[in-house]
């Protein structure tokens, strides 16, 4: 069956190309692994290309660290963990404050090169990631000299080494969110970036060099799912932090089964978005367009189930239709790009494959028709009606830029309907009133609920999932409490 | 002269979804000259169902209310100290645990929740929320108070528990159901399971349908066990050594609370 296509809404004024440069991105041929305060090379010499999602073109060549690797890593980290926590926290702060200036100081050449290697739009990494990064490590940099405080206890110990592996869809950002609370509470870190975006974490491991943060106490180790397998399983690693799939996160949790490491997880999600009839709908309509195709719809927390009361339906369908043909389509350093690259072929072949069930088990498919360049990996915004609650598309993570439509009559079926999932990240509610949304946030199973609003971020917020969203929270002072241990 | 009075002699019985009962399975097992039950795998899975369906509820009570029912709790047990079958001072820690956590329940908001302070127009803040079903593995000994340390912060927070009880010491937790249940704690929020660990705790650590661990037999190879089996659909896990004081069941007050707690963050808009 082919998906309807419907022939672009035409745009009365039109954006002529605004490109970023890239000009002043110095990017070096080849990255080696970020162990004990200098680049090194992969003990088998195991190189590999990142490519640039949006042209198929590699970018740079990144080691590929294996299992002698990590030993060497959690060696070093090892090493420098006792001077590391038995720094005053004061001065462990100015480390962190110095690496947020530093953020800050390199934001336009971090939010390009996060672009290139990610696909997702440079609007995005320059707005969003790079600025939450930042400010990322300047909340937990303050922490530093206040754990107890932020935990409530009168003493408390670091845990010691911590394995971090982080996902591709916010590389620099979700790095901020793993390291900047381990190193304010006293651990050192090893974090893993994603196999198909190393490069801003490769140049965070720059920027702890031009901090002068001691050796040992950052190593940021590139590799594929095998280095993270063996990463987790090493010994001699105290802590795992883990962002991504729920598959991934269920094997590192059963691998840890009885050694006593502790673990927080932060996994997948089918994250509702709920109107309602009193909603202000061209307000929600905006709402659902960056709940679900911000980052190209690779979102943990992404508005995937939208949820439409039916006497508005049809109207908020329309509505939201006609916007979605407006969504810019293209070229991620384009300035005024909405929708960028898919990240990898891989994840293009998943979300393919979903949407390839959508529509066989009957849901109606609608997909916006842009020109998709030659090159690279690309899905058009797709919207899903006729969904039923059973359907793949409707149980399953896409993440990618579709979304599936429900309907629901009472607002106790709105909240079933949401609760009903293995997930818990987020859901979004579209109310002008005051005590209904503050009755529906509260009934939902969801780490974050955002009311009018979606996808909206902040380093003194948690968030974190219920459910087989993972366990464990990151931002304010409950993003301490998952990096120490209380002493009585 | 009066024929000698016959003794009536009591019946222990499980303690699932508010009534109590026989194993499913008839089976029973003897100690100290009491029959009790020898609970079945579906006695497990029909305690998790039971006390799903209370889930909502007991959350949804006020936290006042909920600490009352915690403090009727105590006074409960404090007026059967004498037959619970264990040394008086282990009643009067347990007790005093409940006594503490009762005092908890409008407290811990406060404690782990907060207004943050976003770089943007909007409320938000952070509270705790229960995370559901509990499932508990009480150690052998203390059967009582070892059975109460992890109880008492599992309701504190708001959540329902199914228990599996002390194997070589049942009946100071089956007494314990007849003392919660006149206090007020509703049908389904505490379930008490007597049997074989090895049999009960997989079927309880393996149940899809719970949402947290929380194992104090003290035994590594369960504990890894029930790791796996938590893995299955990311259990909350939690292993602590067994509570032999009341200092022991309170100083790590709120890693106990903790353990079995969510925290939502909500965001509002303001203006706009």
């Amino acid at each position: 069956m082919n998906p309807s296509v419907e022939t672009r809404t035409s745009i009365v004024w039109d954006y002529s190309p605004a490109p970023e440069s890239a000009d002043h991105i110095r990017l070096k041929d080849r990255y080696g692994l970020f162990i004990d305060g200098d680049f090194k090379d992969p003990a088998d010499g195991r190189y590999v290309p990142t490519i640039n999602p949006a042209t198929e073109e590699p970018i740079a060549e990144v080691a590929d660290g294996g299992p002698d690797d990590v030993a060497a890593a959690v060696e070093s980290a090892r090493d420098a963990h006792p001077k590391w926590a038995a720094l005053k926290g004061l001065e462990r702060a100015k480390y962190l404050f110095r690496i947020a200036r530093l953020i800050q100081e390199r934001s336009r050449e971090l939010a390009v090169v996060e672009t290139l290697d990610g696909g997702k739009p440079l609007r995005e990494s320059r707005d969003v990631d790079i600025p939450l990064a930042a400010a990322h490590f300047f909340h937990y940099a303050g922490w530093a000299d206040k754990l107890h405080y932020g935990v409530n206890a009168r003493e408390v110990r670091p845990l010691g080494v911590v394995g971090q592996i982080v996902p591709w869809n916010f590389p620099l950002l979700m790095a901020a969110w793993k390291l900047a609370p381990a190193l304010a509470c006293g651990n050192v870190a090893i974090l893993k970036p994603a196999e198909t975006t190393p490069l801003t974490a490769l140049l965070l491991a720059e920027i702890c060099q031009e901090a002068e943060l001691p050796p040992g106490v950052v190593t940021i180790l590139p590799g594929d799912g095998s280095t993270g397998a063996s990463l987790v399983r090493a010994p001699g690693v105290d802590k795992v932090a883990f962002t991504g799939s729920t598959a991934v996160g269920r094997d590192i949790q059963a691998a840890l089964a009885g050694t006593g490491a502790h673990l927080t997880l932060e996994l997948g999600g089918k994250s509702a978005n709920i109107v309602f009839e009193d909603a202000a709908l061209d307000q929600a309509v905006e709402g659902i367009v960056n709940g679900i195709f911000f980052n190209q719809g690779h979102v943990c927390c992404a508005g995937s189930r939208l949820l439409i009361q039916e006497s508005v339906r049809d109207e908020v369908i329309s509505k939201l239709w006609a916007r979605m043909g407006r969504l810019r389509v293209g070229d991620p350093m384009d300035k005024n790009t909405d929708v960028g690259a898919i990240n990898s072929a891989e994840q293009l072949s998943r979300i393919e494959t979903l949407v390839a069930a959508g529509e066989e088990e009957g849901a109606t498919r609608q997909s916006i028709a842009c020109e998709l360049p030659e090159h690279g990996y690309w899905f058009a915004p797709t919207l899903f009606t006729d969904v039923s609650p059973a359907h793949r598309i409707a149980v399953e993570e896409i993440f990618g830029p579709v979304v599936s439509v429900l309907t629901f009559r009472t607002q106790a079926e709105a909240i079933e309907k949401a609760n009903n999932s293995r997930y818990g990240l987020a859901a979004g509610i579209w109310t002008d009133k005051g005590s209904k949304a503050f009755e529906v946030a509260g009934a939902l199973q969801a780490g974050v609920v955002w009311q009018n609003t979606y996808n909206h971020f902040d380093p003194t917020a948690a968030f974190g999932g219920y459910k087989e969203s993972g366990f464990g929270r990151e931002g304010g002072p409950a993003g301490l409490r998952p990096y120490l241990e209380v002493v009585r | 002269m009066t024929p000698e009075r016959l003794q009536v002699r009591k019946t222990y019985k499980l303690w699932i979804g508010g009534a109590f009962v026989r194993s499913e399975s008839g089976r029973y097992d003897e100690t100290d000259g009491f029959n009790y039950p020898r609970a079945s795998r579906k006695d497990v899975r029909d305690a998790v169902a039971a006390a799903r369906k209370a889930a909502k509820p007991w959350a949804a009570r006020t936290a006042y209310n909920r600490g009352q029912i915690l403090y009727r709790a105590a006074e409960a047990l404090e007026s059967r100290a004498g037959v619970m079958g264990v040394p008086r001072d282990e009643v009067d820690a347990s007790v005093d645990v409940l006594l503490h956590y009762a005092g908890w329940t409008d407290k811990l908001h406060a404690v782990l929740g907060g207004i943050n302070p976003v770089a943007a127009p909007f409320l938000s803040f952070s509270l705790p929320e229960p995370t559901g079903v509990v499932g508990i593995v009480a150690p052998d000994a203390p059967a009582l108070l070892g059975l109460v340390a992890e109880l008492a912060p599992a309701l504190a927070a708001g959540n329902v528990a199914v228990a599996i009880l002390s194997e070589t010491e049942p009946l100071p937790g089956l007494d314990l159901a007849e003392a919660l249940g006149v206090s007020d704690v509703p049908s389904g929020v505490v379930n008490l399971v007597s049997g074989r660990r090895a049999e009960l705790a997989g079927a309880l650590g393996a149940h899809r349908d719970l949402n947290a661990i929380v194992d104090a037999a003290g035994d590594a190879e369960l504990s890894t066990e029930l790791d796996k089996l938590a893995a299955e659909t990311i259990k909350r896990a939690r292993h602590s050594a067994a509570a032999t004081t009341y200092e022991a069941a309170t100083d790590d007050a709120l890693e106990r609370l903790h353990a079995v707690t969510e925290l939502k963050t909500a965001w509002h808009p303001v203006g706009a």
